[in-house]
């Protein structure tokens, strides 16, 4: 059956925009019961420390306090915190307790929760807890963690959970390519620790219903039916006494939908006091509790023939992880084995990635999570042995990049997951091609290195895929109602991005309806669908959508089945007709709608797309930038991302997404730095501190979005596109920095790239050029 | 310690007299969002720097979350909330939802709030002006290009005197 779509495809203004912009938005501290308690975390001041006692007698006595909990009142054994992508048992010693006990490992580490009449009561208190605890040694580095004289887990014998490898080819393959290449090239890269920072902090709200012995939460977001299952595991309650409800959130970007100390220590309040309790996340305490991300160095070598064929690529890396492994930790690393590689022919791979702990905020999913890092490292790469083999980095590139004729390709095997896979389709060769027309390369080259006006002109190219749609399933349910208006309910779960709009133009397409007949778009909610699986890897218009289209099939389906019974023939002869307002058959035609309608007590079916292989979207990304070498400072004149992604739904909320990741790259690039002190305090505890874009710094971006390469893994054609924007980022602008400096010899081997690092790369270039 | 006796605190609010009971460290960001129910208003880092909170009070910009309700008495608050068109959207939030100026929408009260009051005061501000005017306020999800072209485009309703509840009068 064809399918004439109507919406999809258009850019269809936003469902969401109208309580987002008068204010109507329910965000999780946006909500208020009565009689509700406030909660506040009491943190560790230190880094590394065995606690010896905390005294919580005077924060108890204040009026106005009804509990402050620490480990001792968690029961006999304190919960631990799972792995949830990729459990390992070796990396399972490094697990995190929710409250902290024994020993803290890292400033900002829970080690009581006040529960009080007030948020400010409740920080008062807070304030009186007295923690005594004895500073040990700090383990802050790779060097630190792998000397191993300072363990975090003395069980454990070492800081260094698993090694991840990555392989392609056979090892003697690889140590031929090595041994053979007449090229090879060996650099060591390093990305600094950053995080996701959206604008709304995290918060939840727990109600607690003794009559009825169940717990509703809002604030889970992104992953709500996962951290509901866990939640009940650790609360020892069946998982459907617990209701995860759905709210409006501030952006997501990867970070939410770990299972925080939090998300347990609310509900247990709540519960424990029989009351509704309520805990929203200061900007200082988000900075220190988040989840941080992408802090990773590696040793990359690649082999090449004097003509630019690759032969080989293999390197060692090392993720700081922080403190604990928490649910996603592993997703990361595994991603930057796995993509190290990229859409490029690389016959024999193998890349091995150490995990280790310090003491830091533990690490976990970001956005593009290993791709951005892994993608900076591998195109820097390739600008240096280009370089040296006296190739252009057009003309490298091109030599390597797969062609559609050897698609789909297979990835490396990841150990010890064992998951390979591979691409679904495309033509890495267009969205090349198209990058350097759009970003006018043969005219720019051509000032690459140059001094016009006092600053230095540089310009680079590089590419990625991406990786989206992941499985298993996704559930959905549409509900046809009385007025002959449809309610779409779906497992994926929004985190800004637009997503309630888009699952409206997929629904009323298949069922042949105008967008103002679809009722509601619901989302997220452990109440309206058997079961769902969230918003994360780019999937939700993969997984949701698809699941969509099979609901509306069934739905149509139990239409015409009623209706034929109704009107005393075959489902199959049921025309549904005037926007599912009616049905015939033989010449008779059937009311659905409105009173007299067949469907008065309303219609539902339920959908179901099911998914063990990956979408990859993949593009290119340019840039044009200057450098002014008195002062490192990057002006950003033109940045130019192409990508295709198979099928484009809206394609607003898509440029909208695409151009949000590339500036927040930018940011991760040039301006966010999570810093820390020889004692492991976090030094940059605030947004003044934590440099994030703002409105006048890159204001020159096109995104140009093709849909040449529908996936052929869904009915939709979609691959999901959100994080595309900003994996290919970092390498891109060091490339395009190293351009801009060339006569200075500067190459840049670390992020981020501020203005002093670039001043002091500057100073420390070895070729002599008279500064300005 | 203890509470601090509450205060008692009178102003408008979108035209609206408010009377509120408050402790006199109760920011005006947390009273208008949590004693009068106008939750509209966001916060987003309590120190100032995202704008998440930023209302209009006597006309100018502030940021919410750095005054306390107490020093609003006798003000003229003004909040998102205020700034609908009778029941439609205001010609600034109509811009913005044509031109993709929010994705999570957590930001976006604070930018139009801020963009309401520059182009109340300034209808004919060029490019440079209103990215510098919005450059005091974090969105980390548009990367702010639509939310630019947003406020260009409202431009001509301000200009024709058709922006929704002038701070300034
Ligand atoms: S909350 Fe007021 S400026 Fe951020
Ligand atoms: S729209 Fe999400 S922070 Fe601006």
């Amino acid at each position: 059956m064809t399918r004439h779509d109507i919406l999809v495809g258009q850019p269809v203004e936003r469902l969401e925009d109208l309580r987002f912009l008068t204010g109507r938005g329910q965000y999780v501290d946006d909500r208020s019961v009565d009689g509700m308690l406030h909660a506040t975390l009491v943190r560790s001041a230190l880094a590394h420390g065995t606690i010896r006692a905390i005294d919580t007698a005077a924060a108890l006595a204040l009026p106005g306090v009804h509990a402050v909990y620490t480990a001792a009142d968690l029961g006999a054994k304190v919960p631990m915190i799972p792995m949830r992508m990729e459990a390992n048992a070796d990396l399972a010693r490094f697990e995190q307790p929710v409250l902290a006990h024994g020993k803290v490992r890292y400033v900002g580490e829970p080690l009581a929760l006040v529960v009080a009449d007030t948020p400010a009561i409740a920080e008062d208190a807070a304030g009186l807890v007295a923690a005594h605890i004895e500073p040990l040694p700090v383990v802050l580095d790779r060097t630190g963690a792998e000397r191993g004289d300072t363990l975090l887990f003395e069980q454990a014998g070492s800081n260094r959970g698993l090694a991840l490898q990555a392989l392609r080819g056979d090892a003697s393959a690889l140590d031929a390519a090595f041994r053979d290449a007449p090229y090879t090239c060996r650099r060591r890269f390093k990305v600094h620790r950053h995080t996701a920072a959206p604008m709304e902090t995290r918060g939840l709200l727990a109600e607690w219903d003794a009559a009825r012995q169940r717990l509703t939460v809002s604030g889970l977001v992104k992953v709500p039916f996962a951290i509901r299952a866990l939640l009940a595991t650790l609360l020892g309650m069946p998982e459907s006494a617990i209701d995860a409800v759905e709210s409006d959130c501030g952006g997501g970007f990867g970070m939410r939908g770990e299972f925080y100390p939090e998300d347990f220590l609310v509900p247990f309040a709540a519960r424990r006091l029989g009351r509704a309790v309520k805990w929203i996340e200061d900007r200082n305490e988000h900075l220190l509790a988040i989840t941080h991300a992408r802090e990773v160095e590696c040793e990359l070598e690649i082999a090449c023939d004097r003509d630019g064929t690759i032969r080989g690529l293999r390197g060692q890396g090392a993720y700081d992880l922080g403190a604990y492994i928490r649910p996603n930790a592993v997703t990361a690393p595994r991603n930057f084995a796995q993509m190290a590689g990229g859409p490029y022919r690389i016959p024999a791979l193998h890349m091995e990635v150490a995990l280790l702990v310090s003491n830091k905020t533990p690490a976990g999913s970001y956005r593009g999570p290993g791709r951005f890092e892994t993608d900076c490292f591998r195109e820097r790469l390739f600008d240096i042995a280009a370089g040296e083999l006296g190739i252009d980095r057009v003309a490298f590139r091109r030599h390597n990049l797969l062609r559609q004729d050897e698609m789909p390709s297979r990835l490396p095997i990841v150990m010890p997951y064992g998951s390979g896979g591979e691409t679904d389709s495309g033509n890495y060769h267009e969205t090349f091609e198209r990058c350097l027309a759009e970003i006018g390369w043969n005219d720019k080259v051509a000032l690459a290195g140059r001094q016009i006006d006092g600053v230095f002109h540089g310009i680079a190219i590089g590419c990625y895929i991406e990786g989206g749609g992941s499985g298993p399933r996704e559930h959905a349910r549409l509900v046809y109602e009385g007025d002959g208006r449809v309610a779409v309910h779906v497992g994926s779960s929004a985190v800004g991005q637009g997503l309630e709009t888009i699952f409206a133009q997929i629904a009323a397409d298949a069922l042949g309806l105008p967008m103002d007949r679809i009722s509601a778009v619901r989302h997220g909610s452990s109440g309206i669908v058997k079961m769902g699986y969230g918003s994360l890897g780019s999937r939700s218009t993969v997984m949701g959508g698809s699941a969509i289209l099979d609901a509306a099939n069934n739905l149509q389906h139990a239409i015409r089945t009623l209706a034929a019974a109704r009107l005393g023939c075959a489902p199959e002869e049921v025309s549904l007709e005037d926007g599912l307002r009616s049905a015939a058959a033989r010449g008779r035609v059937l009311a659905l709608a409105g009173p007299s309608g067949l469907a008065g007590g309303g219609i539902e079916a339920d959908g179901l797309f099911e998914n063990d292989r990956r979408t990859y979207s993949y593009g290119s990304h340019a840039a044009h930038l200057t450098v002014d070498a008195a002062t490192g400072q990057v002006r950003l004149l033109d940045y130019v991302s192409v990508e295709d992604v198979g099928r484009i739904i809206n394609p607003m909320t898509l440029h909208g997404q695409v151009i949000g990741a590339i500036v927040q790259a930018l940011g991760g690039t040039l301006l966010e730095h999570l810093v820390y002190d020889g004692q492991g305090q976090l030094l940059t505890g605030s947004l003044a501190s934590y440099l994030v874009p703002a409105a006048d710094d890159f204001p020159v971006i096109r995104s140009f979005v093709l849909e040449n390469h529908p996936s052929p893994l869904n009915p939709l054609g979609v691959k999901g596109a959100g994080e595309g924007g900003v994996i290919p980022v970092g390498g891109v602008i060091a490339n395009a920095i190293a351009s801009a400096l060339s006569s200075f010899g500067v190459q840049p081997d670390e992020l981020p790239l501020t203005p002093p690092r670039i001043w002091e790369l500057i100073r420390r270039g070895n070729a002599p050029v008279a500064l300005p | 310690m203890g509470n601090p006796p509450a205060r008692t605190v009178r102003f408008t609010v979108n035209g609206v007299p408010a009377t509120v009971e408050v402790e006199p460290r109760l920011t005006l960001a947390d009273c208008l969002r949590h004693a009068l129910e106008l939750t509209g208003t966001h916060v987003g880092c309590e120190h100032g720097v995202c704008g998440a909170c930023t209302v209009i009070v006597d006309g100018r910009a502030v940021r919410s979350c750095l005054m306390l309700a107490v020093q609003a008495e006798g003000c003229a608050v003004q909040t998102v909330e205020g700034l609908v068109d009778g029941e439609a959207l205001g010609p600034l939030q109509a811009a913005f939802r044509r031109h993709h100026a929010l994705q999570c929408g957590f930001c976006t009260p604070g930018m139009l709030m801020t963009s309401h009051a520059l182009l109340s005061s300034e209808p004919d501000a060029d490019v440079a002006r209103v990215r510098e005017a919005l450059s005091g306020n974090l969105c980390r999800c548009t990367g702010y290009i639509g939310i630019v072209e947003a406020v260009l485009d409202a431009r001509a309703a301000y200009k024709a005197g058709a922006g929704k509840g002038r701070p300034d009068r």
